[in-house]
C-alpha cells in the first residue's frame, strides 16, 4: 500500500502539468483496464496448485477436529451441514478428518449426503492406528462414513506406524484407488522424522502446524516441501481457537485494511496461505458466520513478505 | 505415542464444551420425568436411611440400578461418540452397578447415621441431590443441561460417596467390598474433574470438592 500512496503524491504533483489528449486516452484506458483486472484478482479465490498433480485446490479448507465431533445431537449435525453448504458456496473443496476424530466422519458423511454429494470435494482422511493390518478396515469404514467412492487423500496421522501404513497407501495410489499420499503432525511434533519422511518417501502432501506464532517449519520443512514438490496443509491456524481469543483483546490494527482484512482470522490466514509452499490451510469451525469470515481470506490483496513478517512480528508481541 | 511428554490435557479433549453440555440436555429430554422422580426417590431414601435406618439393601440395589443406568444412557449412547475413551467410563459405572447389585444381595454392610463422618456423607447426598443441578443455571446454562441425579455421572458419584460416608462394615468381606465401591465414585470425580478443568468450566472443582471431603471424611473415626 506504501506504493499506491506513493503512486497518488505522483499524481497530485502533475495536477497543473499539460496535457496530451492521446497520452491521456492511452493513460485512462490502461486504468481502467487494470483497475478491473485488480478487482477482478481480488475476487478470484486464491487457489494453490498440488505440486505432484497441478490441480487447483482453494488456499483454506475445511478442518473437523472438535467442530464436527457432535455424536448423535440433530441440531448441532444440521448447524455442521450448514457449514459445510456454507464451505462450498464460498469455493471451498478440502475437508480434512480423521477416525481419531470421534464422530466427525459421520457428522462429514450426513452433510455431503444432505448437499447431494458436492462434486467439487477433495476428500482427505488419515490412517490412524498402531497395527497396518488393521488400516484396510479402518479405511474402508471411513470411506463408508464419508460416503464417498475413494479418497483424494489419505494421510498417516501423526506418523503413526509410518513405516507399515505408507507402503499400503502407495499400493492404493498405483492401483487407481486413492489419488494423493501423505503423512501428518501437529504441534511441532516430531518434526525430525517428518522431514526424514519427506526426504525419502515419494508423499503427495505434509501436514503440520503453522500460523504467525508457531513458525519452527519455516526453518526446514517449508523449504523442503517446495524443493521436493510435496503440497503442505496448514493445521491449528488459530491455535485451536486459543490465538484468536487471546487476540480478540486488542483492535485489528489500521494496517490490517491494507489486505483487505475485516478481522483477525483472516489476517492470520493471509500470513499463512501466503507462503509460498503452503498449499492449503484447514481451520474448523462449527459455525457459519466463522466459516465466512475464514474464506474471506481468499478474497482481496495478499500480504507480501515485509507485511507477513509485521503480521508475525506485531502479533507476537499482542500474545 | 512418542513424545508424550509433550501432550497437555487439552490435547486430548476431543468435543467442544457446548457439546458436552449438550448431552445432558439430550438424556433430561429422552427421559423426562426421571430427571424430576429419581432425586426425590434419592430424598425419599436419604430420609429412610437417616431418621429409621430403614430401607439399605433395597435402597443399594436401586443405587446400583441407577450407576448401570448412566452407564447406559448416558456414557455408552451419548459420551462414546464423541470421546472414545469413554468406553472406560461404561465399564466403570457398569462395575460400580453390579457391585451395588451384589453388596445389596449379600450385605456385609450397617447405616451408621451418628457421628461428622456420617453428617457429611448426608450432607454430600443431599447436595449432589438438591445443589448439584443448579450448577447449570449459575454458569449460564439452560436448565435443560442441569445435571442430575441418576441421569448424569457428577450427581450419581457424589451422592453415592455421600451413601458411603453412611456405610459401615460389619464383617471382613464386607470391609473390601465397602473400600472397592468407594473407591470407583472417587475415581469418576477425579476424572471429571479433570475433564472439566480441561474443558476451562467453571465447576471443575464441584466433584474435586466433593473427593477431597469424602477422603477427609475418612480420616475421621466413624464415630465421634
Amino acid at each position: 500500500m506504501a506504493a499506491s500512496t506513493q503512486c497518488r503524491r505522483v499524481d497530485a504533483t502533475r495536477r497543473h502539468a499539460p496535457i496530451d489528449r492521446r497520452q491521456w486516452l492511452v493513460t485512462a484506458a490502461a486504468a481502467a483496464w487494470s483497475a478491473r483486472a485488480a478487482a477482478q484478482d481480488r475476487a478470484t479465490p486464491l487457489a494453490r496448485r498440488i505440486p505432484s498433480s497441478g490441480e487447483l485446490l482453494p488456499a483454506i479448507g475445511l478442518g473437523s477436529w472438535i467442530t464436527f465431533n457432535v455424536g448423535s445431537d440433530r441440531v448441532a449435525r444440521d448447524a455442521c451441514v450448514e457449514v459445510v453448504r456454507a464451505f462450498f458456496a464460498e469455493g471451498g473443496r478440502l475437508i480434512d478428518s480423521s477416525p481419531m476424530y470421534g464422530s466427525s466422519q459421520p457428522t462429514i458423511g450426513h452433510a455431503l449426503a444432505r448437499l447431494g454429494h458436492p462434486p467439487a470435494l477433495f476428500a482427505a482422511e488419515k490412517v490412524w492406528s498402531g497395527d497396518a493390518a488393521r488400516a484396510p478396515a479402518q479405511i474402508e469404514a471411513s470411506r463408508a462414513h464419508w460416503g464417498v467412492p475413494r479418497f483424494d487423500l489419505l494421510q498417516v496421522h501423526n506418523l503413526w506406524a509410518w513405516q507399515q501404513h505408507l507402503p499400503r497407501l502407495f499400493a492404493l495410489k498405483a492401483a487407481g484407488r486413492l489419488r494423493c499420499v501423505g503423512i501428518s503432525t501437529s504441534e511441532g511434533r516430531r518434526h525430525a522424522e517428518l522431514e526424514q519422511v519427506m526426504r525419502t518417501q515419494p508423499i503427495d502432501f505434509v501436514q503440520l502446524t503453522y500460523n504467525p506464532l508457531d513458525r519452527e517449519a519455516e526453518a526446514r520443512l517449508l523449504p523442503l516441501a517446495q524443493a521436493r514438490g510435496i503440497g503442505v496443509i496448514v493445521n491449528r491456524p488459530f491455535r485451536e481457537g486459543q490465538l484468536l481469543r487471546a487476540l480478540a483483546r486488542h483492535p485489528l490494527p489500521a494496517w490490517a485494511a491494507e489486505v483487505d482484512c475485516v478481522h483477525w482470522a483472516q489476517l492470520v490466514l493471509k500470513f499463512i496461505v501466503t507462503h509460498p509452499a503452503v498449499t492449503c490451510a484447514i481451520p474448523a469451525t462449527s459455525q457459519v458466520s466463522h466459516l465466512r469470515q475464514n474464506m474471506a481470506a481468499l478474497r482481496g490483496r495478499q500480504p507480501d513478505a515485509a507485511l507477513r513478517a509485521r503480521i508475525a512480528r506485531e502479533l507476537a508481541a499482542l500474545v | 505415542m512418542s513424545e508424550w511428554w509433550t501432550y497437555r490435557p487439552s490435547d486430548f479433549l476431543m468435543f467442544s464444551p457446548r457439546i458436552h453440555a449438550r448431552l445432558f440436555e439430550s438424556v433430561n429430554l429422552q427421559w423426562w420425568p426421571l430427571a424430576l422422580l429419581l432425586p426425590l426417590a434419592g430424598l425419599a431414601w436419604a430420609w429412610l436411611l437417616w431418621r429409621r435406618g430403614a430401607a439399605l439393601r433395597p435402597g443399594l440395589a436401586a443405587l446400583g440400578v441407577v450407576w448401570i443406568f448412566v452407564a447406559w444412557t448416558f456414557h455408552a449412547e451419548r459420551f462414546v461418540p464423541i470421546n472414545w475413551a469413554a468406553v472406560a467410563f461404561v465399564l466403570l459405572f457398569a462395575l460400580q452397578g453390579v457391585g451395588l447389585l451384589g453388596l445389596a444381595a449379600l450385605g456385609g454392610v450397617q447405616v451408621q447415621r451418628h457421628g461428622a463422618r456420617a453428617a457429611i456423607g448426608l450432607a454430600l447426598w443431599l447436595l449432589a441431590l438438591l445443589a448439584h443441578p443448579l450448577l447449570a443455571a449459575l454458569l449460564d446454562r439452560p436448565w435443560l443441561q442441569a445435571e442430575v441425579f441418576g441421569l448424569a455421572p457428577d450427581p450419581t458419584a457424589i451422592a453415592t460417596l455421600g451413601v458411603w460416608l453412611l456405610l459401615r462394615a460389619d464383617s471382613r468381606a464386607g470391609v473390601w467390598v465397602w473400600r472397592v465401591l468407594g473407591t470407583l465414585p472417587l475415581v469418576w470425580c477425579g476424572i471429571s474433574a479433570a475433564l472439566l478443568a480441561t474443558m476451562d468450566s467453571g465447576q471443575a472443582w464441584v466433584p474435586a470438592a466433593a473427593a477431597l471431603l469424602t477422603l477427609a471424611a475418612l480420616a475421621l473415626p466413624p464415630r465421634r
